[in-house]
């Protein structure tokens, strides 16, 4: 990166004309050598890192919404002022974005010049010899019986893989200057202009991506990615209205899970089918088994098997004879044991009057356990397998408040109604399946049996594998941007001995990285340069020294 | 897969041996610490060559140009450290006996994950205590790299303190029994991402070491009476620097492959390949702070103090990931299992 500017220029030109216009010019220009420099870059960093922190100890919108909102009821003025502050919607707050599109510039400010030195510098011949290669970190000296032309043929040989120029000086020593290890820089700039496509890759994926979880009981149930309102929960980027989603349909006919005997879970699978491309046309349909780290990848979507759960099936039979059946799913409240809770709702059947139906509608609601274990009365679950299933539930009769316009979880019945008695609690027992209760007016309430069903996820996003290609670039250019070692060699060849049959080298190395290492490559290469091919004539080829 | 019981009892045992053979190494480093000053500065100047610096320092001004002088110094040399490794003997001798008794412990670290993961039949990774154990075997297998190339042994001490403050802590608190693991961490990803990531944590911790020794060295520097003791005993400041360095870009693109490789590993466990999970930040965290501690070092201002500062910092958010995140902070990586 470009070091910092001083002002120095804009103080010059300051002194013969001071004008408005160069006076923001030299404001511009002043600014983006800030931005620019290493030091600005280093502070920034610092930053990101510090405002990425709240997201990781404060919940976060985009990861638990109900777990943002506990919060802020929590923790009173204290959580409406963070809320305000955006700091449970960090990566998407104001502050967060800033810094980072700062440092996007401050990247891109600096690798445009840096780039460009860089083709300077590969176009560039290595540097001239300097006089004193004595001077240099590394540096062997040594008196050869070959003469100067054999001496530096054998260095080229030698050198073959090191970019190299050939100069002969005033004096008639011939100098060869070489240099290595251009692929550090190289990796250097791979690697920033390989994390800026990733950043650009990753924000482009979240205007397109969307994701969508969605409950299928596991009885042949089908589920269809054709809008919004086919999910449970959906979010999307803002580049998606929730129409030209990829079409493709999932039908669930088995879930199956597998426990230790500690009730630890061992695996889980669903066994779906699916039709996706010219399949729905023609009708047919692909098995798949379905597990939780081999989600159905199909037109560029991912089916993932994200969790599952129990739905208790109950029938209420009217005091007129009628029946009705229902499995609602119900929600597992505990991921160990499985116990779950939830509401299964019933209208009567043939009531056209509204009144009237409002003041006869039932809910089954309370806690289904897999494996019933009874403390007293009190149902609790004790393995998540289904081996012994037990509902303990209380029967609600009168007005549910699905009339009442407002939207209603499923899992939950409207405990406003239960205030305002227009919902009452008619009966409460445990049943195990098979069981039934009867109320006070003839109503019959049977638990049947029990339903699986699977939480799916479908995951959009057309850009992952360009993150994961720039992800890979990154990486390599990394990984060459720190292990190559730029380095230099000067090798100097001067006539000596009667006539100038012999040569005088000198041979002289800089890396110019700071990190050593250098050293032994060094000396391998200049003994190889100084072996004497005729043997050696005079002990000052120990003259070596070595030094970081 | 059932849990061999034998196994897993004989990785506990080789676990709590370990530990202790580290604790009895590291009293080896203390006598050498204490009593081998002289001997450690002898070993320092020999230990010098073959690290390819300091030979012109320890000379003590020009070098030696001539034949003549370069066989006097060399021949002065030889009889100076032929005098002074008669006195460093007992030191130099129980400094020794502390690497080999290191790499004893070293084995038995070894052997206890083979044990896990036999008995499990799954890479020995799947827990918090499991990923300390991986964790302190790479420092340790880093710290005698180190060793190897590096004239620091008597530091040895230094990087072993915390290697067995972590080795306690994770068989006390964080013990759990050996046991598969949930259907989510069953993949081969397990094996690459979890290594990848315990072993560049385990890496991170020597140049936290060299670099908190490093800060020593300059308060020492500011202030000669502080830390006057224990900064006799430091290599010099070139020295911790760069191994702190060396180590650290070792560390950093291996970090970097495990946060990929977690990325990739996300995509098909939890529908995306970065989510902004818990852990998922405190990594992005750590990556940054590592990215400027390399920028720092090349930044006129910023390199010596403040970039073993932000190596430091670098390291505290390791740990802070290992044990706040894990222990505290609910999200997707809680597999902590703690019992």
């Amino acid at each position: 990166m470009t070091t910092g500017g001083d002002g120095g220029p804009a103080a010059r030109e300051r002194t013969y004309r001071d004008t408005p216009v160069r006076r923001m010019l030299a404001f511009a220009r002043n600014t983006w050598r800030g931005l620019t420099s290493m030091r600005v870059a280093l502070i920034l960093l610092f930053l990101l890192a510090l405002a990425a922190f709240p997201g990781a100890v404060l919940p976060q919108r985009m990861v638990d919404d109900s777990a943002v909102s506990r919060y802020i009821d929590d923790y009173g003025w204290w959580g409406r002022l963070l809320d305000r502050l955006q700091f449970f919607d960090v990566y998407g707050s104001v502050w967060f974005s800033a810094i980072y599109l700062l440092l996007l510039v401050s990247l891109v400010g600096c690798l445009v010049p840096r780039s460009a030195e860089y083709v300077r510098s590969m176009r560039a011949k290595p540097v001239l010899t300097p006089r004193n290669l004595a001077r240099m970190p590394h540096h062997r000296a040594g008196e050869l019986r070959a003469d100067p032309d054999s001496v530096i043929a054998r260095a080229h040989d030698r050198l073959a893989r090191w970019r190299r120029v050939e100069r002969t000086e005033q004096d008639g020593a011939r100098t060869i200057s070489a240099e290595r290890g251009y692929l550090r820089e190289t990796g250097n700039l791979v690697f920033h202009f390989a994390l800026l496509g990733l950043i650009i890759a990753f924000a482009v994926g979240h205007m397109y991506k969307y994701e969508g979880q969605v409950i299928v009981h596991a009885d042949g149930s089908e589920f269809c990615n054709s809008g919004i309102y086919a999910f449970d929960t959906f979010n999307a980027g803002l580049n998606v209205d929730g129409t030209g989603l990829t079409p493709f349909c999932v039908r669930v006919n088995d879930f199956e899970a597998d426990y230790l005997p500690n009730g630890q879970p061992d695996n889980y699978r669903a066994d779906i089918e699916y039709q996706s491309g010219d399949d729905l046309r023609d009708g047919t349909w692909r098995p798949y088994d379905l597990q939780v780290n081999h989600p159905l990848r199909t037109e560029g979507d991912r089916v993932y098997l994200l969790g599952h759960g129990f739905a208790p099936e109950f029938t209420v039979t009217f005091p007129d004879g009628q029946q009705r059946t229902k499995a609602t799913q119900w929600r597992p409240n505990d991921q160990v044991t499985l116990l779950s809770d939830g509401a299964t709702k019933f209208d009567p059947p043939g009531v056209t009057d509204a009144a009237e139906r409002r003041s006869s509608q039932i809910a089954i609601t309370g806690l289904f356990a897999p494996t019933a274990h009874f403390n007293g009365k009190i149902l609790t679950s004790s393995a998540p397998d289904l081996e012994d299933p037990a509902v303990a539930v209380d029967v609600m009769r009168g007005d549910l408040g699905i009339d009442s316009g407002y939207g209603q979880s499923i899992f939950e019945i409207d405990e406003k109604m239960v205030e305002q008695d227009r919902l009452e609690r008619v009966a409460r027992e445990n049943l195990r399946v098979g069981e039934e209760i009867e109320l006070d007016d003839g109503t019959r309430i049977s638990f049947d049996g029990v339903q699986r069903w699977a939480s799916l996820q479908v995951s959009h996003d057309p850009t992952q594998g360009w993150v994961l290609a720039f992800a890979i670039v990154m990486l390599v250019g990394l990984a060459a941007s720190l292990i190559v070692k730029r380095r230099r060699l000067w090798i100097r060849v001067s006539p000596s001995g009667d006539g100038g049959a012999g040569s005088l080298v000198h041979v002289g190395g800089l890396a110019r990285t700071d990190q050593a290492g250098y050293g032994e490559e060094f000396t391998r290469l200049a003994a190889d340069l100084l072996e004497d091919t005729g043997g050696e004539r005079d002990a000052r080829n120990g003259s070596e020294r070595n030094r970081s | 897969m059932p849990v061999n019981a034998t196994l897993s009892q004989l990785s506990d045992w080789s676990y709590g041996s370990a530990a202790a053979i580290y604790l009895l190494a590291m009293i080896l480093f203390l006598v050498e610490q204490a009593f081998g000053r002289k001997g450690r500065e002898a070993a320092e100047r020999a230990g010098a060559g073959r690290d390819g610096s300091a030979v012109a320092a320890a000379g003590g001004g020009e070098p030696p140009e001539g034949p003549a002088s370069t066989t006097a110094s060399t021949a002065a040399t030889m009889a100076a450290s032929a005098a002074e490794s008669r006195r460093r003997g007992r030191a130099e001798r129980f400094g020794s006996m502390g690497v080999a008794v290191m790499v004893l412990g070293m084995l038995l670290h070894l052997a206890a994950l083979v044990f896990r993961g036999w008995s499990t039949g799954r890479a020995p990774w799947g827990n918090m205590y499991e990923f300390l154990m991986v964790l302190c075997f790479a420092a340790v297998v880093t710290w005698l790299v180190v060793i190897s190339r590096h004239a620091v042994r008597h530091l040895s001490v230094f990087v072993l303190l915390p290697v067995v403050l972590l080795l306690f802590l994770g068989g006390t608190l964080l013990y759990s029994t050996a046991v598969p693991v949930q259907p989510a961490l069953q993949s081969y990803w397990l094996v690459i991402h979890v290594s990848t990531v315990a072993a560049a944590s385990g890496v991170f911790l020597v140049p936290g070491v060299a670099s908190v020794l490093y800060l020593f060295h300059s308060a020492h520097q500011r202030d000669p009476a502080r830390f006057a003791s224990l900064v006799r005993r430091l290599p010099s400041k070139e020295q911790l620097d760069r191994v702190a360095y060396r180590v650290t870009v070792f560390a950093f693109p291996v970090f970097t492959f495990g946060v990929i490789a977690g990325a990739i590993w996300a995509e098909s466990a939890w529908g995306r390949f970065w989510g902004w999970d818990p852990k998922e930040t405190v990594a992005f965290i750590t990556w940054v702070i590592y990215a400027a501690y390399l920028h720092a070092r090349a930044t006129a201002g910023w390199r010596g103090d403040r970039a073993a500062m932000i190596n430091i910092a670098g390291f505290a958010v390791v740990v802070f990931n290992l044990f706040f995140i894990n222990l505290v902070v609910a999200g997707l990586h809680s597999y902590a299992q703690v019992d």
